[in-house]
C-alpha cells in the first residue's frame, strides 16, 4: 500500500552548507568502500586458495579498470577517514554549535569542511605518487 | 502524577534505567559504529602501508606477509571491524531509502548474512595462510 501521508519539507528548502556535501560524500564513499571490503575478502580468499586464484586477483588489480577502482577506493578511504575523524570530534562536542552552521557567523566551519575534502584529495595524490615511484623503482 | 521519585510520565524507573528508547536497542548501534570507527583509524592506515609494500609481490611473498603473526592478527581484527562497521552503515542506508517493507526486511537479513559470511571468510582465509604457512600452489 503506498504511503499517502504528508511528507516533511526536504532538501530544497534548506540553505546550502558545506556539511551537506560532507554528509553526502561520507555516505557515498562508505557505500563504495563496502564494495572495496569485498575486494579485500576476494584477495584474502584467493591468497588462501591457490597461486592460480591469486594470479586472477592480481591481474584484476593490475588491469586498467582495477587501477581506476583502486584509485577511487584510495580517495574514498582517505575521505571517509578524514571526515570520520571530524565526525568523532563532533561526537565529543568539538566544533559544534548553532552559530557555527553559517558562513557569516563561523567561516572556520566552512574552512574545516572544505579542508576535509581538499586534504583527502592531497593525501590520495601523495599516496599514488609514492606508489608510482615505487613501481618505477621496482621495474628498474 | 508520578509514582516514583524522578519518574517522567508513565515510564517506570526501570524503563528509564534501561534507556532502550522506542527502538528497543538503545544506543548500541551508535556506540559500535563509533568504536569500530576508532579501531579502523590505525588499522586502515596500516593496511594502506601493507598494500603499498605488496605492490609487486609474488604469490609466495604475499603468503609470507599474511603469515607474519602481527600482520595476521591485524588482518583478522581489520576484517571483523571492517564488515561490522560497513554493515552498520549499510543498515542505515537501507532504513533511509528502502520504503517497501518486504524488500527492506529482505535486504536487512541479506545484509547480516553477507556481512557475517564475508567477515568469517576473511578470518578463515587469514588463519589458513597463517597456520598452514603456505597456500596450495
Amino acid at each position: 500500500m503506498p504511503n499517502t501521508r504528508p511528507t516533511s519539507p526536504h532538501l530544497g528548502i534548506y540553505r546550502w552548507r558545506v556539511n551537506m556535501l560532507q554528509s553526502t560524500l561520507h555516505r557515498l564513499t562508505g557505500l563504495f568502500l563496502c564494495l572495496g571490503a569485498l575486494l579485500v575478502a576476494w584477495g584474502l580468499i584467493a591468497a588462501a586458495s591457490s597461486g592460480a586464484a591469486w594470479d586472477v586477483f592480481a591481474a584484476f588489480c593490475g588491469s586498467l579498470i582495477g587501477m581506476i577502482l583502486l584509485f577511487l577506493w584510495t580517495w574514498s578511504l582517505l575521505f571517509h577517514l578524514c571526515n570520520g575523524i571530524y565526525h568523532l570530534l563532533h561526537d565529543i562536542g568539538q566544533g559544534y554549535g548553532p552559530a557555527r552552521r553559517d558562513r557569516e557567523f563561523a567561516p572556520v566551519y566552512w574552512k574545516a569542511g572544505w579542508s576535509m575534502i581538499v586534504l583527502s584529495v592531497v593525501l590520495t595524490v601523495l599516496v599514488w605518487i609514492f606508489l608510482v615511484l615505487h613501481m618505477a623503482g621496482g621495474a628498474a | 502524577m508520578s509514582a516514583y521519585p524522578g519518574q517522567d510520565g508513565l515510564r517506570t524507573p526501570l524503563k528509564v534505567a534501561r534507556s532502550n528508547g522506542a527502538s528497543g536497542t538503545g544506543v548500541r548501534h551508535w556506540w559500535i559504529q563509533r568504536v569500530t570507527a576508532v579501531a579502523l583509524i590505525p588499522l586502515s592506515i596500516w593496511f594502506l602501508f601493507l598494500m603499498g609494500g605488496l605492490l609487486h609481490a609474488t604469490y609466495p611473498e604475499v603468503l609470507a606477509a599474511i603469515a607474519q603473526p602481527v600482520h595476521a592478527i591485524f588482518l583478522i581484527v581489520l576484517s571483523v571491524c571492517l564488515f561490522w562497521h560497513g554493515a552498520l552503515g549499510l543498515q542505515v542506508i537501507i532504513e533511509d531509502y528502502v520504503h517497501t517493507r518486504w524488500l527492506e526486511v529482505t535486504l536487512q537479513i541479506a545484509l547480516r548474512f553477507g556481512a557475517v559470511l564475508a567477515a568469517l571468510a576473511c578470518v578463515m582465509a587469514v588463519l589458513s595462510v597463517w597456520l598452514t604457512g603456505t597456500g596450495y600452489y
